[in-house]
């Protein structure tokens, strides 16, 4: 083997790291985390919760969407401590095991929604979030809804028959007065 | 909408004792992990104490290096080491793939040595105790280049005498010559009819969603290299790195978990994956981790499709094919992967395709591999499609050149199940395909004579309306490396069946569909088997998931391992049930007596328990245990194939095209699993939508890649890709289960369908077609140099 001599540093970093509070999948959690760490990075090294994927990062696949207040982001473009005081929903909090799937996980499985399925956790909470905001989608609502995930396996067929049946789905639970969480 | 021919009688489901399982559209037992964020990718892989690589790349496309100062990279916060090709390119390592063995017309090396020959060439790597501190370091390495003219263009790199790479004689990375066919000229000379284009094809990516990634760590102390990567199978990266590192073989444990995409790409390991597992073996203990990041993926993962295909054809009046020539070119970059990156051999073969031609003789094929400064050539699904691409949009040359429709001219060429076995003119022997049968499937599912009907209506109002066809026929190579695949099956002392392969699945549902064929041919309950892959110590050798062979051999494997599975298992339940083992049935993982659905049975943990815990009852002529190990070998070709049929319209004013109908009609013999088949056709198809109109690498003038983000690089997404139509016709292979591959051909029968659309919608400006990237721009100069030309007559 080559001889490193030269070629060896320290290996020591400055510690900077800062304190952030959140609401992670309905627990509170505190991480110690760089300023400049992403919340995608945080997520997946800090709170260990690797279900929220890295496809581009730079905010164009939707591989690490994650639901913040509510709302979809892509946490590839934002810092782990803008997401200080917030709720945080991850693909790992919408259900909490392969009995209690959503129905939109279900009818994504139906319907070959995957493949790979490493695009799969950024599609899923994105069209969560889309159907909580426009439970009865028409077909052309629904793909300009997901235009902002890429899928490279599926050509979208599943997935897009996957949250019309969802849609479906949740209408006739709300009708009937049930829970209507996609 | 998916429609089902059968009408060739159904081949042998294998020895399977019944077919509950295999056909049906089972949803995927992998599906649960991955739709709930649990599966696990090679980034998930955290081990305490990795430490993280980064790339220091080459910003010039050819050029002597001219200085590398590490110094102040080193001295930066968290940095571990910064090697250069001082410390990585030993003398004594061989760098070549199994498959396509040591080449002197194919240089190769890990980190870049004295010059440079690509934008992005990785020249030094830095290790730091995280991956931001790895990448500030790499801003402080200096690298200084001076600049050399760049080889970019094919011609070009024939003509110049610049070298890509200075140690060989030429540009020319492969060659394929043209042969002396007896024959052939006097066929072209006495033709009615002789026509010639060259059809170009841009730089497609394959763009798996997950990007390459490797984590290595070597342990001193027991001399083993651990890896965990993000591939297509464990087997090719354990040999190659044994060679590389010039370690045995077995101190070398290559896992795979989950894998996000391929495509072709991750086949063979490329050099950042080299530099790692050297960091990792130089450093030692501490696992060396090193995820790409998007630009890395698409200026240096490999790079597919820039290619041109000179076609000539000699035809009668009546269109029937007479013979046919045609010329190859290939760029594959300064470092394609693996080999020379040459495909025009395959190409060669495939290039009949469907049609019959005239005999022996009546087709040659040359081509050439050239080198240039771009990124290497990688493997992508349907690498030698430039056949299919240069002939079909040929036939549709022809047709319109001789005043017949594009369905009528194929209908006259096209082989038939009735001449079946059929010999090409390369000598392919087609004994199962339907390309005839699946040509009127598809045109009857897209209603081609309505639509002409009604193309001519809309033509009349000034609307651009196309229909495209486009036959293909995909072949799976038995030979070499691809020639076998192997199962293991434990039946465990609980009855559990635990099922070792040899593949290395990335999306292609192998857990499910080899479970299928294992619970049909076992008897087994589908519950109680587990489809082990991925782990080089535990799976027989073989090629890994890729070339579209997994269902037809180690689909193979699976039935011939669980058949003589299924054979211990009857004979132990024989001795327990007091009857001959060709008197027992098993279902569900139950044995009983033929024909006695109601009288006394075991189950299968009872005869595994048996087999392995109270053996002396089992008699001495009855072997303990319930183990099996079988290895498929693969006919030397195997054939599936297809016809694909879209129709669309060009928008005039936008240059926009919109995609009316796509209807597959398709025949891998018997399906595993309809609902995977028509899967893996829609990805494939949807690359092809991509790569037509929206995707394009491209180089500027002195060779830097200008498409580095998903901003420049376009993928389509959910609202680009529209609904798909498929037909199945079923002409089941000789191989055990009577499945073929399918993998491929969603991306190789796509493009020219597409292009052939656009040219149809194209035709009444007088627009030839011949070249893609279709963008709107492209599309709409087409039609202004269409409009032009018409003014000026």
């Amino acid at each position: 083997m080559p001889e490193l001599t030269g070629h060896l540093g320290e290996g020591v970093a400055a510690d900077t790291e800062t304190e952030v509070e959140l609401t992670v999948n309905g627990r509170r959690r505190r991480i110690r985390v760089e300023p400049r760490k992403t919340l995608a990075d945080a997520i997946r090294e800090d709170l260990r919760l690797t279900g929220t994927h890295l496809g581009c990062e730079h905010g164009v696949c939707g591989a690490c969407t994650v639901l913040l207040d509510g709302a979809a982001v892509r946490s590839c473009l934002m810092f782990a401590l803008q997401a200080a005081g917030s709720e945080l929903t991850t693909v790992e909090g919408l259900s909490a095991d392969a009995a209690s799937l959503t129905p939109l996980q279900r009818a994504f499985r139906e319907h070959h929604g995957l493949q790979c399925g490493f695009c799969t956790p950024g599609f899923i909470v994105s069209a969560t979030a889309f159907l909580a905001e426009n439970p009865q989608p028409t077909d052309e609502q629904i793909r300009e809804g997901l235009s902002g995930n890429l899928c490279r396996c599926t050509g979208y067929q599943g997935i897009v028959r996957a949250v019309r049946t969802a849609a479906a789905e949740l209408a006739q639970t709300a009708g009937a007065g049930k829970d209507s969480q996609p | 909408m998916t429609v089902e021919t059968s009408a060739a009688p159904p081949g042998p489901l294998g020895q399977a004792a019944a077919a509950r399982w295999i056909g049906q559209r089972m949803p995927r037992r992998e599906d649960p992990r991955l739709i709930t964020g649990r599966g696990r990718y090679v980034d998930d892989d955290q081990q305490a104490g990795t430490v993280h690589a980064a790339f220091v790349r080459s910003s010039v496309a050819r050029g002597r290096i001219a200085g590398l100062d590490i110094s102040a990279a080193l001295a930066a916060p968290g940095v571990l080491a910064v090697l250069t090709a001082a410390d990585v390119n030993s003398a004594d390592h061989q760098l070549w793939y199994t498959m396509t063995g040591p080449d002197q017309r194919a240089p190769g090396r890990v980190l870049a040595d004295g010059d440079v020959r690509y934008v992005g060439e990785p020249v030094a790597l830095v290790i730091a105790e995280n991956r931001y501190l790895a990448e500030d370091a790499v801003e402080l390495v200096d690298l200084e280049v001076d600049p050399l003219p760049p080889v970019l263009d094919m011609e070009d790199a024939l003509r110049t005498a610049e070298r890509v790479h200075h140690e060989l004689d030429s540009n020319v990375a492969a060659a394929l010559p043209p042969v002396e066919i007896p024959g052939l000229a006097e066929r072209f000379a006495g033709a009615a009819h002789v026509f010639a284009e060259t059809f170009r094809q841009h730089r497609y990516l394959c763009v798996p969603m997950e990007t390459r990634g490797i984590v290595a760590r070597w342990d001193p102390w027991t001399e083993q290299l651990e890896l965990v990567l993000s591939g297509q199978g464990v087997h090719e990266p354990r040999l190659f790195y044994a060679r590389l590192l010039g370690i045995p073989e077995d101190s070398i444990h290559v896992r795979m978990g989950d894998v996000g995409g391929s495509f072709g790409q991750k086949m063979f390991p490329m050099r950042e994956e080299h530099a790692v597992v050297i960091a990792a073996r130089v450093l030692g203990e501490r696992p060396v981790k090193w995820i790409e990041d998007r630009v890395e993926n698409l200026i240096s993962g490999g790079h597919a499709r820039e290619e041109t295909l000179r076609v000539e054809v000699a035809v009668d009046d009546a269109g029937v094919l007479l013979a046919g020539r045609a010329h190859h070119r290939e760029n594959v970059g300064a470092y394609p992967v693996p080999g020379n990156g040459q495909n025009g051999a395959t190409s060669a073969g495939m290039f009949p395709g469907p049609y019959r031609w005239a005999g022996p003789g009546s087709v040659g094929y040359s081509g050439q591999a050239i080198y240039t400064n771009t990124c290497g050539h990688c493997a992508y699904r349907g690498p030698w499609m430039m056949e299919t691409v240069g002939r079909e949009q040929m036939m549709d040359v022809v047709a319109r050149g001789l005043g017949i429709d594009p369905l009528e001219i194929r209908r006259r060429n096209v082989i038939s199940r009735a001449e079946l076995p059929f010999t090409t003119p390369t000598t392919l022997v087609y004994e199962t395909v339907s390309p005839a049968e699946t040509l009127e499937q598809a045109a009857e599912l897209i209603g081609y004579q309505q639509f002409r009907r009604d193309q001519e209506q809309a033509r009349a109002a000034g609307r651009l309306l196309g229909i495209g066809l486009s036959l293909y026929v995909e072949p799976q190579f038995g030979f070499g490396i691809l020639g076998t695949e192997a199962a293991t099956i434990r039946v465990e002392p609980s009855g559990k069946v635990n099922v070792y392969m040899s593949t290395g699945s990335h999306g292609q549902s192998v857990e499910t569909t080899m479970a299928q064929i294992i619970a049909d041919e076992m008897g087994v309950a589908i519950a109680d088997i587990r489809i082990i892959q991925g782990d080089s110590r535990a799976t027989p050798y073989g090629a890994g998931t890729g070339g579209s062979r997994t269902g037809a051999i180690a689909g193979g494997a699976a039935h011939a391992a669980a058949s003589a599975m299924r054979e211990k298992v009857t004979t132990v339940a024989g001795r327990l049930l007091e009857a001959g083992p060709d008197d027992i049935e098993m279902a569900d993982s139950v044995a009983s007596i033929k024909g006695d659905p109601d009288g006394p049975s075991v189950t299968l943990a009872q005869i595994a328990a048996a087999a392995y815990l109270n053996t002396d009852a089992l008699g001495p002529d009855v072997e303990s245990g319930l183990e099996v190990s079988k290895r498929y070998k693969a006919p030397v070709f195997m054939f599936s194939n297809a016809c694909h049929a879209v129709t669309v319209e060009v928008d005039r004013v936008t240059g926009q095209v919109r995609i009316l109908r796509y209807v597959i009609s398709e025949d891998c013999g018997n399906m595993i699993n309809p609902m995977v088949v028509e899967g893996q056709i829609a990805g494939g198809v949807a690359q092809a939508i991509g790569g037509v109109f929206y995707e394009n690498m491209v180089y500027d003038a002195d060779g830097n890649p200008v498409t580095t983000t998903f901003m420049d690089y376009l993928l389509p997404t959910a609202a680009e890709i529209p609904d798909f139509e498929y037909g199945h016709v079923v002409t089941p292979s000789n191989t055990p289960g009577g499945y073929k591959g399918l993998g491929e051909g969603g991306a190789i029968a796509s493009p020219p369908a597409l292009l052939n659309a656009v040219s149809d919608a194209l035709a009444p400006l007088g627009v030839t077609l011949t070249e893609q990237a279709l963008g709107p721009d492209k599309i709409l100069a087409l039609i202004e140099n269409a409009d032009t030309g018409r003014r000026s007559l």
